[in-house]
């Protein structure tokens, strides 16, 4: 019992991210409203990312800033003291990404919306079977 | 049908649950991804590139390629977002709204009619239109250049602190888009006008490129910054360190530009003369 | 890392992510959206990565907000959904 205790309290952050992707994936996939789904995708991204930073963190390590004297005193720096870097490198192209497709997706929502004067998913279905 | 997309999300969600089984514990130092490639780059970044923000470093030099794959796909957002929604061909505006100053007085013009003559008392205005706000106005323009200052600094010290091109570059953007949010769109454009935005985005993405070409002509590998020393007169180490700063600068040119560019025409709706 | 601090953050996550689709006018659901990516913010800083905090403050809480309020303008503001 206290063996699936500890078991469970070590994997609980993980859970609660992929619990914050689903929220994400069923906006997207659920509701009927354009701008809904669109904040349903950046939830969906956001959590990924937050997934892939969680995976560099280690315990009782610092952030990737080297600490420097003045010019030329340098320390033996160890890998283990560290916060792992790659994620975070990797996450600041992820974070542009999202920024440029929500652009894009904003962009489209405008245009339906002179088009079809709704933004409702139905309603819209509804007038291009009319048509 | 709610019920079968309800359904398929959890199960979705219970096969990602299944695969977290595997995992290392949470915050563990020697979890396999720590154990590969970081720690080299912990380790050398200081004696090979002099840059001690190792995220920095490695984003604009280690995995330089990357970010200039970046750096055109935010590009490509704001010459989508124009494509999708600009309308060149302007229809006449079905009423115009100008306001005599010294009165007060709004004019309501219809479709038809001429806008009144072209004296100095008659100033535009939005349809939707909100009246003078000084605690606004002139809170902003104390912060828009503050802000500006901050996002200088913040591009320029990426090397020691957290920062860099694109956090520097959006807070520029940010600091335009705060201008004209608090005057109006219009006088936005006469400051930074839609040409300018095009053509210093073009700019970055150019002056990043234009470094990688430049360590060709200079003989060594594409974006490979210690060719730099051969034009800038400082040894290698040195050399990379400033070849990082060239790149970020046309990063943060660019991301500026496409900020800019996507607030005009989503506030306008590709018409360019009304906005928020 | 505290880890008190951190499950009082990640519960204004959840539910700052749950209210911003359960509203029923859109402008709210940007302001909401705002403050779920400042939360996440926070919740980066906790972990250690300070670049990638500062971008989603800039970005997210900034940039993010700012063109969902202009898009809500130009389009309706109301939902039944």
């Amino acid at each position: 019992m206290n063996e699936l205790i500890s078991f469970v309290i070590s994997k609980l952050n993980y859970w609660v991210y992929i619990a914050l992707m689903m929220i994400g994936l069923y906006a997207m996939i659920a509701k009927n409203n354009l701008v809904k789904k669109i904040i349903g995708m950046n939830i969906l991204q956001t959590a990924v990312i937050l997934f892939f930073i969680s995976i560099g963190a280690k315990t009782d390590a610092t952030i990737p800033i080297i600490m420097h004297g003045h010019a030329g005193e340098r320390h033996a720096v160890h890998a283990a003291d560290f916060i792992n870097p790659l994620p975070h490198v990797l996450m600041l192209t992820a974070i542009v990404v999202a920024v440029a497709t929500l652009g894009v997706a904003l962009a489209l929502v405008i245009k339906l919306y002179q088009q079809y004067q709704t933004l409702e998913e139905d309603e819209i279905l509804d007038q291009l079977r009319n048509e | 049908m709610k019920i079968l997309k309800i359904v398929i999300v959890l199960l979705f969600g219970s096969i990602l649950i299944y695969c977290t089984l595997d995992f290392p514990p949470w915050g563990d130092p020697r979890a396999p991804a720590s154990l590969h490639v970081s720690p080299r780059y912990i380790e050398h970044t200081m004696e090979e590139t002099s840059v001690p923000n190792i995220v920095t470093a490695v984003l604009a030099d280690y995995r330089g390629y990357d970010t200039m794959f970046e750096t055109i796909v935010i590009f490509t957002a704001a010459i989508a977002c124009i494509f999708l929604l600009r309308v060149l061909r302007r229809r006449e505006p079905e009423r115009l709204m100008y306001r005599h100053i010294p009165t007060g007085l709004t004019l309501r013009i219809e479709r038809g009619f001429g806008p009144p003559p072209d004296s100095k008392d008659f100033e535009r205005i939005d349809l939707m239109w909100v009246p003078y706000d000084l605690i606004i106005k002139t809170g902003s323009r104390l912060i828009v250049p503050c802000s500006q200052i901050f996002a200088l600094y913040v591009i320029a010290h990426g090397h020691h602190s957290p920062g860099g091109g694109f956090q520097g570059g959006v807070i520029l953007g940010a600091s335009i888009i705060l201008f004209a949010i608090s005057t109006n769109l219009r006088s936005s454009f006469t400051r930074m006008s839609e040409k300018l935005a095009v053509l210093l985005c073009g700019l970055g993405v150019f002056i990043y490129a234009g470094t990688g070409a430049l360590c060709i002509f200079l003989g060594s590998n594409y974006l490979d910054y210690s060719a730099l020393s051969l034009v800038l007169g400082v040894d290698t180490v040195t050399a990379r360190s400033h070849g990082i700063l060239m790149v970020e600068t046309g990063v943060g040119i660019s991301v500026m530009a496409v900020m800019v560019l996507l607030y005009y025409n989503l506030a306008s709706a590709g018409r360019h003369d009304e906005g928020l | 890392m505290i880890w008190q601090i951190e499950l009082i953050v990640l519960l204004i996550v959840l539910i700052c992510g749950i209210g911003a689709l359960a509203v029923k006018d859109l402008l709210g659901a940007a302001i909401l959206f705002g403050a779920y990516s400042f939360m996440m913010c926070l919740l980066w800083a906790i972990m250690g990565a300070v670049d990638v905090a500062f971008t989603e403050a800039s970005v997210g809480a900034g940039i993010s907000t700012v063109l969902f309020v202009a898009a809500v303008f130009r389009t309706s503001r109301k939902t039944k959904d």
